[in-house]
């Protein structure tokens, strides 16, 4: 686990902890306590939906500093239905396999273990299988 | 309103420099604005200094000035990303205007390693998960404008077909040599759909630029230096946030520096003759075109394609060569697009230069995120 309150493991799977505006119903992820984008305090914590779009993303070829995973991985923005777009891991390293408006799910991957052989979770999203699609 | 002058800029190439400082380097740089700006030797000179840098450490630019002897004014560091330098200028510029000073010397200073810039600005937790990707930020925003603008990989390639090509006839630039599209193409994919060509190089180098009142006609102007931050909206914007919203109508902050550029300097896109604009990857250039109202929405891979934007082309942009050229000293490289254009404007470029250039404007944007935006005439 990463040292900041992202995520949680319920029994239907993770969440991402995000928070909302009172004041604009903009919805935050990380969690803020000022709104950042009315500038209002008032705001309650929310757990955003599991599931997704996807918007945009890339493949990260080359480990950048302080990563502590694999390479290749994949990289991206999902649009949840509350209208917030998240910058995330994607759990797919060839970019030609994605395609825009595809529905993604939340998943946590373990990237590696840290010395006292705890896993470092990530979040990320992945291809929500094609039972979950909606028929067209 | 007092008019600011450019009397004097100096420049330490950009390039990978073994066994030379960071403090070398500026010295360098400082000697060769001083040496133009005519200045008398020893202090009193200027009255002020501020040193862009991101990378150099504490009091950065106290060692530089602490080796010509030419301390005791103020002497203040100035960090905003790839726009420190164009912070610095605003910096100083506002205070000639405000009477504060007569002249001041505004210079920029960086030595970065090699590979993937490490950022403070992102936290350890972002670094571990592999979120602190600088060059996958640069690929989603490429992307985003690949589905919404018409520009293909092509227009990619050709944006540093272009910048090499100018980029060949600057002596202080890292990369000379011309490059064909199929070689760009033909260079590892770092984050699809940028190629390791398409991506500017973090470097070494050191700018320097001599502010005074302007005294006289003819004198190369500084009419706007304006830095701006982000309004948040936007998960693509250099503020590299962790989410944004669904508005896709939030301006950019490279939009807002431009907008305030433009109405201090009673001017508009349609009166830019060279333009040096910020193109640490080559999507990045093309999406300056449209924040800087070089074109309208859209029409930044018709603007490249009818070559508008190459030398000898009615709006040449990065006649320097760029970023993609010179590699990118952070502190120093909104000022190195300040020399250039201040040569361009005094018809010094030799073979990059932009016949009977009048009006410039110099664009960098980063972290913060903080664009800036500089407007010279002459």
């Amino acid at each position: 686990m990463v040292a900041v309150a992202l995520f949680v493991e319920g029994d239907d799977g993770p969440r991402l902890l995000g928070s909302r505006c009172r004041g604009c119903k903009s919805h935050h992820f990380p969690r803020h306590d000022t709104c950042p984008y009315c500038g209002l305090s008032d705001i309650e914590a929310r757990e955003l939906s599991p599931t997704g779009v996807l918007w945009a993303w890339t493949a990260v070829t080359a480990p950048p500093p302080g990563y502590v995973g694999a390479v290749p991985y994949g990289f991206g923005v999902v649009e949840l239905p509350e209208g917030v777009r998240v910058i995330t891991r994607i759990a797919e390293g060839d970019p030609a396999r994605l395609h825009a408006g595809q529905p993604m799910r939340l998943i946590l991957e373990e990237l590696s273990r840290d010395n006292d052989g705890v896993p470092v979770l990530a979040y990320a999203f992945e291809a929500a299988p094609a039972a979950t699609e909606p028929t067209p | 309103m007092t008019d600011v002058a450019i009397t004097g800029v100096g420049l330490h190439p950009f390039g990978r420099f073994e066994g030379t400082s960071i403090t070398d380097m500026g010295v360098a740089a400082v000697r060769a604005a001083l040496a133009e700006a005519n200045l008398p030797a020893g202090r009193g000179a200027f009255q002020a200094a501020f040193c862009g840098t991101a990378y150099g450490g504490v009091a950065s630019g106290h060692k530089v000035l602490g080796r010509l002897g030419l301390t005791s004014m103020p002497i203040i560091d100035v960090e905003a990303g790839c726009a420190s330098g164009g912070a610095a200028l605003m910096l100083a510029a506002g205070a000639i205007r405000a009477g504060q000073y007569d002249t001041v010397l505004v210079f920029g200073i960086e030595k970065m390693p090699k590979g993937i810039i490490r950022s403070s600005f992102f936290e350890p937790w972002q670094e571990e998960t592999g979120l602190a990707a600088t060059p996958a930020y640069f690929a989603l925003r490429a992307q985003r404008l690949m589905m919404t603008s018409g520009v293909t990989k092509q227009h990619l390639a050709a944006v540093v077909v272009k910048n090499r090509a100018h980029g060949v006839h600057n002596p202080d630039a890292m990369f000379r040599k011309e490059v064909d599209a199929a070689d760009v193409l033909a260079s590892r994919v770092v984050c699809e759909p940028l190629h390791l060509w398409m991506l500017c190089t973090p470097n070494e180098g050191a700018a320097a630029v001599v502010l005074s009142r302007a005294t006289r006609p003819g004198q190369v102007r500084l009419v706007s230096a304006v830095l701006r931050s982000h309004l948040p909206g936007s998960v693509l914007n250099e503020s590299t946030p962790l989410s944004g919203l669904t508005d896709d109508s939030v301006p950019s902050p490279s939009t807002l520096a431009a907008t305030n550029a433009y109405e201090q300097a009673g001017l508009g896109p349609a009166d830019l003759d060279v333009v040096e604009c910020q193109d640490t990857d080559a999507a990045r250039e093309l999406l300056s075109y449209e924040e800087l109202g070089l074109c309208p929405p859209g029409g930044a891979a018709g603007l490249l394609d009818e070559g508008a934007t190459s030398l000898g082309g009615r709006l040449p942009v990065n006649p320097s060569g760029g970023l993609l050229s010179k590699g990118e000293p952070l502190g120093a490289s909104a000022l190195g697009q300040v020399v250039e254009l201040v040569r361009q404007l005094r018809n010094e470029a030799g073979a990059r230069q932009v016949d009977g250039a009048t009006v410039a404007l110099a664009h960098t944007v980063g972290r913060g995120a903080n664009a800036g935006v500089v407007i010279l005439t002459r």
